[in-house]
């Protein structure tokens, strides 16, 4: 037994193993196959200390738990320094189910000209690190390093990976979260200096800095807020600054474009969280309402562009913009349902969206175009991949019985009390988000067997061949799932219904950490909500 | 004193009244090494048959600093064992904590940039002009550029150029009076003005770099100058802390102080390149041989505002609120013209000069905090952009073509695929240039902001990050040709550098990560004393 790593050596083993094999995986240049078997393995290696991870943890244990601390730069007061929370820890947990899944959808993805398998698997787990480094960090230093690092390996795989416009998608990426990051590294240097100023001595140890939060000025707390907000705002994204992940996600490769959006995305969510409530909670009551209002805007706002795409990928990122504005909803309603119902969601989310990016990619890697209207009637010739994206659709407007419903109704729930008026407008993005996933559905996957990505150049317009023959051709271009696809979107399915059923024990874990959260941020449950379950 | 003496009474009578002063060898023995070295040098010049020259100044120049590294440490050992501050050369020289933190680091950075001058693979017969008198264009001149078998033998006059300039270097950082000062600045100044003009190709941009540099550093010498005279006539001494003490408290004329204060600092400032004093830097890092620019852009960086740090801090400290504001805008006129002339660019030696203007602004933003935090901050920033620095332009000695170094950024596409660790070692470099974490840049970066916020200097901090952001794009450039384009067909080839040139990249690249991941050792070091006063 004392080769597994416990406690905190856990978390330090989760962030260390992709990290090696990144590098192992990287010596791999000239052998494919071998570089890509080495990558799946690091990740399912990361997947069994996730899941002795989550056993670990205890739900109504410590407020964070498996702990690591040592010290790293004292001039800064900074410390290397790991822990979990319920949140944190779903967070890590997705991640490490999406990895693996991930390195399988890709497996024989066409890379650009010049470029080696070893390459892009390398940069999927330099990527895994560095996004376990921000989930497991307790220390406020750690935090911004790893937020900012992970930026290199995804500009990477965005740039050298991705489509058309991937330079343009790369720097505009990497511009935009760089900008917010040294926004927000002000503000991490102040409350270094406000915190020094107050103990003494600085600190960047996150529960010394959340014992000190009440003692500091709300005009000080609200700069230091808007520091970390610009940051989480640009990195959700909140609309008006979210005009880098449409163009991200549509030239990131696949798989990169699921961790993008499924979990990095995330973070900013769960910045708000870990940082924003409890560092500054005065700030955060009083600047709840700007929060809310650009995450309301972002729901119908986005929904509606998301009508109107005509790339799929792009389609993809839109409808997360307007999910996002849901969790913000959820996080900045402040109560313990509406928190949990966030949290959740963007578990949820990371499944449902990561599954639709993952069949779009599908059907891209037999159609050869970005383009809705290149598509039509696929489900006559693949229907199983038509009944996968329809399951990813329906999770995504979060149908009774899929997983996303139960964390769009505890959102919706908990935030009436507080905030009914931006509930009801919020509610309107339900419908919406019917519209846009059903007419996606229908375009793409019902009626005749048409589109020029799916009948196929051969047969161009005006061409007189047989039904049966253009069928047959389209089939032979059109083929089904294979057994590696199934097997790829076989856990995801299982997920979504499962979370879709019972998802108490993902909740069990992230109840008592939201509602510590809460009582961080100076708030309790409005009355009428029961917290919780 | 001695002036005095003459005046009051009989010249026979003073005679034996005139002591030499009391000289602390073992404290300066590394300025009497390296100064040494530089007197056997010209010996070796003399004298040396020409043949054997190259290899007895490359040993000569190694030796030099080997052992005024060594005298470095044994006079370290005994300042940490409760020796301390050694004011010697009657009050001249003040080898205090910074004075030996800033000789550390000049001997290290000397170290990188005598490797990379005396470099004879990457072109044959070293960067070097055989006869720096020939007419640029004549035929003499296209005889030295190579091919002839004396061309090809290293005129080796800028090894003694190099040690008196690193000597004047190491005494300007200890220089406790301002005409001590002035000398250590002339006698850095001059040789780096021969070594500017001395490139083997591209001769007249060499020759007007020299030029320029040398009307231009002449003028502001002379600006320095008479803010010595001024000063002088204000505190009625040139002693940095007589002036201190003159300030404090008295009805003197502010206007001598100040004026002189102003005229004294355009001298300072210029040499640190620090806009807008900045004019020459970018066609001096342009025409001079790179590894004089490496030379000039890590070191003489140091000299500069180690000088400017002592200044401020030694003899201004009392009138800070006076020039303060002044300086405030310097730093933000600096970072502005880096950042948006470096944008401009399409020369890397040019982009890396205007870089090195945006750096100069924020290391300017450490150097007005006058804390000893806002010291060794600066200090910090020193070391790790020097290392950075001198690495980079190694690595553009290496990117060549039929007409030497290809330095217009067009040709550095798909630099990647030809030569991926040439390019790897370069991203690295500029990601450390943009502060991105886990490189030495972030952390020299935020130990200055962290300063800088700390003394109350929190939106010249903020102007300064998103300078930082803005930086970033034009190193990304950089980034996206090297990686994300196709390389021309007649593109250059990146040659394989000898074992000079591989050593000083390899200490640039080693120490800009160590500085990232591990400062605690350099932090500590630079925060071991603070200035004699």
């Amino acid at each position: 037994m004392s080769v597994v790593p416990t406690g905190g050596g856990l978390l330090l083993a989760m962030l260390l193993l992709p990290l090696v094999g990144s590098a192992v995986v990287a010596l791999f240049r000239s052998a494919p196959v071998a570089a890509k078997a080495t990558a799946l393995a690091f990740a399912l290696g990361e997947l069994v200390l996730a899941a002795l991870t989550w056993s670990a943890y205890q739900p109504g244990g410590g407020r964070l738990q498996l702990l690591l601390s040592t010290e790293w730069i004292p001039a800064f007061g900074a410390r290397f320094a790991l822990g979990v929370d319920g949140i944190a820890l779903v967070m890590i947990a997705l991640l490490a189910v999406l990895v693996p899944i991930v390195m399988g959808s890709s497996w024989a993805d066409k890379l650009p000209e010049g470029r080696t398998a070893a390459g892009f698997y390398a940069l999927l787990l330099a990527t895994q690190s560095m996004m376990i480094g921000v989930f497991a960090a307790t220390d406020v230093f750690l935090f911004y390093l790893f937020f900012e690092v992970m930026l290199v390996p995804m500009y990477f795989l965005i740039g050298r990976f991705g489509g058309p416009r991937r330079q343009y998608a790369a720097v505009k990426f990497f511009l935009y979260s760089l900008l917010g990051g040294l926004v927000m590294l002000a503000s991490v240097i102040g409350v270094f200096v406000v915190s020094a100023n107050r103990l003494g001595q600085g600190t960047f140890d996150w529960a010394t800095l959340v014992r000190i939060s009440g003692s500091i000025p709300q005009s000080t707390q609200i700069w230091l807020f808007l520091g970390f907000f610009v940051a989480f705002a640009i990195k959700a994204p909140l609309v008006p600054l979210h005009t880098w992940l449409p163009d991200a996600g549509a030239e990131a490769p696949v798989g990169a474009g699921v961790l993008l959006v499924g979990v990095m995305d995330k973070v900013a969510i769960y910045g708000f969280l870990r940082y924003c409530l409890p560092l500054f909670p005065e700030a955060s009551r009083a600047l709840a309402p700007l929060v809310l209002l650009l995450a309301v805007v972002g729901i119908i706002y986005a929904a509606l562009l998301a009508v109107g795409q005509s790339d799929m990928k792009r389609f993809v990122a839109y409808t997360s913009v307007a999910h996002f504005g849901f969790i913000g909803l959820g996080v900045f309603a402040f109560s313990t349902q509406a928190q949990a119902g966030a949290v959740l969601y963007m578990v949820n989310h990371g499944i449902s969206t990561g599954m639709l990016f993952i069949v779009v990619g599908m059907l891209m890697a037999r159609g050869g175009s970005r383009l809705i209207s290149d598509y039509g009637g696929v489900a006559a010739l693949a229907p199983v991949l038509a009944g996968m994206t329809l399951l990813a659709g329906l999770s995504l407007l979060a149908l009774p019985g899929t997983n996303s419903f139960v964390s769009e109704f505890l959102v919706l729930i908990g935030s009436y009390p507080r905030q009914p008026v931006f509930t009801i407008i919020a509610t309107a993005g339900i419908i919406l988000a019917a519209l846009y996933v059903l007419w996606f559905y229908q375009r793409v996957m019902q009626g005749p067997v048409r589109g020029a990505a799916v009948v196929g150049a051969l047969d161009g317009p005006g061409t007189a061949t047989a039904p049966e023959m253009a069928m047959q051709r389209a089939r032979a271009k059109f083929p089904d799932l294979s057994i590696r696809e199934v097997a790829v979107l076989a856990p995801l399915v299982a997920l979504i219904l499962l979370l879709g059923f019972f998802p108490q024990p993902v909740l069990d874990v992230i109840n008592p950490s939201v509602g510590a959260t809460l009582t961080e941020a100076g708030l309790t449950d409005p009355v009428v909500g029961q917290g919780g379950n | 004193m001695l002036v005095d003496g003459l005046l009051g009474g009989g010249f026979a009578a003073q005679v034996q009244h005139v002591q030499a002063p009391a000289v602390d060898y073992g404290a300066i023995a590394p300025v009497l090494v390296v100064l040494g070295g530089a007197c056997i040098s010209v010996l070796v010049e003399a004298f040396v048959p020409r043949s054997a020259r190259w290899s007895a100044q490359v040993v000569l120049s190694l030796l030099t600093l080997g052992a005024a590294g060594a005298a470095l440490g044994v006079h370290l050992y005994s300042f940490s064992r409760g020796g301390g501050t050694v004011v010697t050369l009657a009050g001249t020289m003040a080898v205090d904590g910074p004075a030996l933190f800033l000789w550390g680091t000049l001997l290290a950075l000397g170290l990188g940039a005598v490797l990379l001058i005396a470099d004879r693979t990457v072109e044959p017969g070293g960067a070097f002009t055989a006869d720096a008198a020939v007419r640029p264009g004549t035929a003499a001149d296209r005889a030295q550029l190579g091919g002839t078998s004396t061309a090809t033998v290293m005129q080796t006059e800028v090894f003694p150029l190099f040690l008196f300039s690193l000597g004047g270097m190491m005494v300007f950082t200890a220089a406790n009076d301002l005409l001590t000062m002035f000398i250590a600045l002339e006698v850095l100044s001059l040789p780096l003005y021969l070594m500017a003009g001395l490139a083997r190709r591209r001769r007249l941009l060499s020759q007007e770099a020299a030029v320029k540099y040398f009307l231009l550093g002449a003028f502001s010498s002379a600006f320095f100058l008479y803010g010595v005279a001024l000063l002088y006539g204000y505190a009625g001494s040139v002693t940095l802390s007589a002036i201190a003490d003159a300030s404090a408290g008295t009805d003197r004329s502010e206007t001598l102080l100040l004026g002189g204060l102003a005229l004294l600092l355009i001298g300072l400032l210029f040499k640190g390149s620090v806009g807008p004093f900045h004019t020459w830097t970018p066609d001096v890092y342009q025409g001079a041989p790179t590894p004089v620019t490496a030379f000039m852009a890590a070191c003489t960086k140091v000299a500069a505002f180690g000088g400017i740090l002592r200044v401020l801090t030694v003899a201004f400290a009392s009138t800070r609120w006076e020039w303060r504001g002044l300086l405030w805008g310097v730093a933000i006129v600096s970072m502005v013209i880096g950042v948006v002339l470096g944008l401009t660019q399409t020369d890397i030696k040019r982009m890396i000069a205007y870089s090195s203007v945006a750096h100069a602004g924020f290391l300017l933003v450490g150097a007005i905090a006058l804390t000893t935090q806002g010291l060794s901050g600066t200090m910090f920033y020193l070391l790790a952009y020097g290392f950075t620095t001198l690495a980079a332009f190694g690595v553009v000695t290496l990117v060549r073509n039929a007409d030497g170094e290809a330095t217009h950024l067009s040709q550095w596409a798909g630099l990647a695929k030809r030569s991926p660790l040439t390019a790897a070692v370069f991203a690295f470099l500029l990601f450390a240039l943009a502060g991105i974490p886990l490189t030495s840049g972030f952390t020299g970066k935020f130990a200055v902001f962290s300063a800088a916020v700390a003394d109350g200097m929190a939106p010249l901090v903020v102007v300064a990050l998103v300078a930082s952001a803005v930086a970033a794009f034009f190193y990304l450039r950089v980034v996206v040709l090297m990686y994300f384009s196709e390389p021309a067909p007649d593109g250059p080839t990146v040659s394989v550098p000898g074992a000079f040139t591989t050593a000083a990249i390899t200490l640039g690249v080693v120490i800009t990560l160590l500085l990232g991941v591990l400062p605690t050792f350099a932090l500590s070091w630079a925060a071991l004393g603070v200035f004699a006063s």
